[in-house]
């Protein structure tokens, strides 16, 4: 193993793309989850290659071979977009069946925490004490949430 | 005999790609799927007694050498778990090929169901077989991209809502894995579990934590242990009977072989060990407790589910070999009976219309068949003596006892309390569903059909079950092959036990493992 210090730019790039996936990860849309997970893998991709040795391309016969690149990440890398291709194309089609079904691509809550959600609005679940946060929610699914939270901060 | 280590991997391959060719046939695409399967079990069987005998088979794949080509190794740990999967792979592909008879979908487009099973196979024998890190992120990449398309099958509502959350959360967990892979590469500049089992040892140790906790993080999702579990429960249930049947039997046990990997041949000496004994319990009782609140059946086990695995936890982070043999029994023990569950629970569904407790009743008087078809399995995943639960326990609570630590007391205290606290909620859902008096509106056997003759109604054939339906016969069978399969465990305990006590002294000892590949040491 030589000594593999890392590029500086790649670092701040692969900061930058983790750092705005993770942000789009958080989403509530689908298609911006997606947009995360595409940055993410593009950044996760770049971490993969810095970990080898940079330089020329190795192939035997156009580099000495104490210059050539570390071709084994390259390799990884490869499989792994080829991998994140298939997985954007499958959630982009589960993205335009959710709009196909419910007009949205929003990614809902579980079912138990409806039903909790539910039952806090009708101010019978656990922790609705105070129904003036819980009545203030108007039905909208970020509102609800943010009801559901206050709920539980007051429990 | 090494030609038979890469077996496991190619004949789901072959098998998918067979079966995709003749979408067209179901018949023939049945047949394809039982004897590829049949022959993986033999091959499972076959590696199994060679492991044993002669200590790991390795394949350089491709035939280039160790620390530049990938290597498939089969230990005793994975020649075990290979016999497992593969024997529970196939009865619930029975299951489903007589749940898809009995539905009469001979033209339907779930053509593309049983290439994607196959491909699950594949990849979760893949992840089993794999000496590389990234041929086990390859594995696992097959197996959830398979299970995607599987849980969303049919693409109903509730299916796409579940499918989301399963998938997006699956992905990050690859994301991880995929991170940690990068930089065990950068750190060690090689990827081959024995090669880095002598690299990491080198390693400072705040940088190993750092790699083996992304590791953890990456397989804890995937094992759905306790802050990482809340996807289970929500996605499970929602998929058709058999998927979730392999789904709960496999794919989270493929993440705590992983677990178990990474703990004793990557990462030993137990740095980590204090952190999943916590963990462990809190999976424990946590899971349990959410089990206890469910009025679902298919909710309900999956929540036992999430809480057994911490049982497999508790075994790994005593890092013993009585809990190391322990949690690989129970691995064993567990894969079979939440498969049968999840696969009884299904006959339920069909029977009675419903998996909700509060709608079904008199299961024991009505199908006396199906009554012991859950009775079993529940009392073996309870802890009952004499089964293979008990048994599985009853080490681990052994193992426990001997390490008198503060953590392990508290962990065996947990272990009990979850064995009770499942016993309850299995016995609520026996009470409600098969002892009470039948409701009124519980649908007669025949229902169903009668309904379909008279109305001409096309039967669905993926959403629920027709109600009243009369048990298909192969689903029955498959169903009741698993039963004697568990019953078998408890009867087969005592060799099955030796066999996980060599693998686990084997894993401890790591030696085995890496002479295998590297035969005149790690370069």
């Amino acid at each position: 193993m030589s000594p593999n210090v890392p590029n500086l730019v790649y670092v701040v790039v692969i900061g930058v793309l983790f750092a705005t996936g993770v942000t789009l990860l958080l989403e509530r849309s689908l298609t911006r989850v997606l947009m995360g997970v595409i940055l993410l893998g593009n950044g996760a991709n770049l971490l993969l290659l810095t970990g080898g040795r940079a330089g020329g391309p190795p192939i035997v016969g156009t580099t000495a071979q104490e210059d050539m690149s570390d071709p084994l990440p390259q390799a990884m890398v490869l499989t792994a977009i080829v991998i994140t291709l298939g997985m954007t194309a499958f959630l982009l089609a589960l993205a335009y069946r959710s709009w196909h079904l419910n007009g949205h691509d929003e990614v809902q809550d579980d079912v138990e925490d409806r039903r909790i959600m539910e039952l806090a609005d009708r101010d019978e679940g656990p922790g609705t004490s105070d129904s003036d946060t819980v009545d203030a929610a108007d039905g909208s699914p970020e509102a609800r949430v943010l009801a559901a939270g206050e709920a539980e901060a007051v429990r | 005999m090494t030609w038979l280590v890469p077996l496991p991997v190619v004949m789901p391959l072959l098998g998918a790609a067979l079966t995709l060719l003749l979408a067209r046939r179901a018949r023939a695409q049945r047949w394809v799927s039982i004897i590829v399967l049949t022959a993986t079990v033999a091959v499972a069987a076959m590696l199994l007694v060679r492991s044993s005998l002669d200590g790991p088979l390795v394949v350089e794949v491709g035939g280039w050498a160790a620390p530049m080509g990938i290597v498939l190794v089969a230990d005793q740990l994975a020649a075990l778990m290979l016999v497992v999967s593969a024997s529970v792979t196939l009865c619930v592909l029975v299951y489903s090929i007589g749940q898809g008879m009995a539905d009469g979908n001979e033209e339907t487009p779930l053509s593309v169901y049983h290439p994607t099973y196959l491909v699950l196979t594949a990849g979760v024998c893949n992840a089993f077989l794999s000496g590389d890190l990234f041929n086990l992120y390859v594995g696992f990449e097959i197996l959830l991209v398979a299970s995607y398309v599987l849980l969303t099958l049919g693409s109903t509502e509730t299916r796409i809502r579940a499918g989301t959350t399963y998938v997006v959360v699956s992905l990050l967990s690859s994301l991880i894995f995929l991170v940690a892979i990068g930089l065990v590469y950068s750190a060690t500049g090689t990827l081959n579990l024995a090669q880095l089992a002598d690299r990491l040892d080198a390693l400072p140790d705040d940088i190993r934590l750092v790699l083996q906790g992304m590791l953890l993080l990456a397989f804890g999702i995937k094992a759905a242990v306790f802050p990482l579990s809340a996807w289970l429960p929500d996605s499970y249930p929602t998929a058709p009977a058999p998927v979730t049947a392999v789904f709960a039997g496999l794919l989270t046990k493929v993440g705590v072989y992983a677990i178990i990997r990474t703990e004793t041949l990557l990462f030993p000496g137990g740095r980590t060990a204090d952190l999943l004994m916590v963990i462990a319990a809190l999976t424990m009782v946590v899971g349990i407790l959410g089990a206890v609140a469910q009025s679902d059946i298919k909710r309900l086990l999956s929540f036992t589910l999430v809480s057994h695995i911490g049982y497999m936890l508790f075994g790994v982070g005593l890092t013993t070999p009585l809990g190391l043999s322990a949690a690989i029994f129970y691995v064993v023990h567990h894969i079979t009976i939440q498969t049968t569950l999840f696969l009884a629970a299904g006959l339920v569904e069909r029977r009675g219309g419903s998996t909700a407790l509060d709608r079904l009743g008199g299961l024991a008087r009505l199908s006396p068949m199906l009554a012991v078809l859950f009775f079993v399995p529940a009392l073996n995943l309870a802890g009952i003596p004499p089964f293979s639960g008990f048994l599985g326990k009853l080490g681990l609570v052994q193992a426990g006892v001997d390490d008198g630590g503060f953590l392990a007391w508290s962990l065996v205290a947990g272990g009990l309390l979850t064995s009770l606290l499942t016993l309850y909620a299995i016995a609520r859902v026996w009470n409600l569903a098969f002892w009470r008096a039948p409701h009124a509106d519980m649908p007669e056997p025949g229902d169903a059909d009668r309904a379909a003759r008279t109305d001409g109604a096309e039967q669905p054939h993926d959403g629920p079950a027709p109600a009243g339906a009369v048990l298909p016969r192969l689903m029955t069978v498959s169903t009741a092959a698993l039963v004697v399969l568990g019953l078998a465990l408890t009867v087969v305990a005592g060799p099955l036990f030796d066999i996980s006590t060599d693998a686990a002294d084997d894993l401890l000892r790591r030696a085995p493992y890496v002479e295998a590949v590297f035969p005149e040491g790690p370069p």
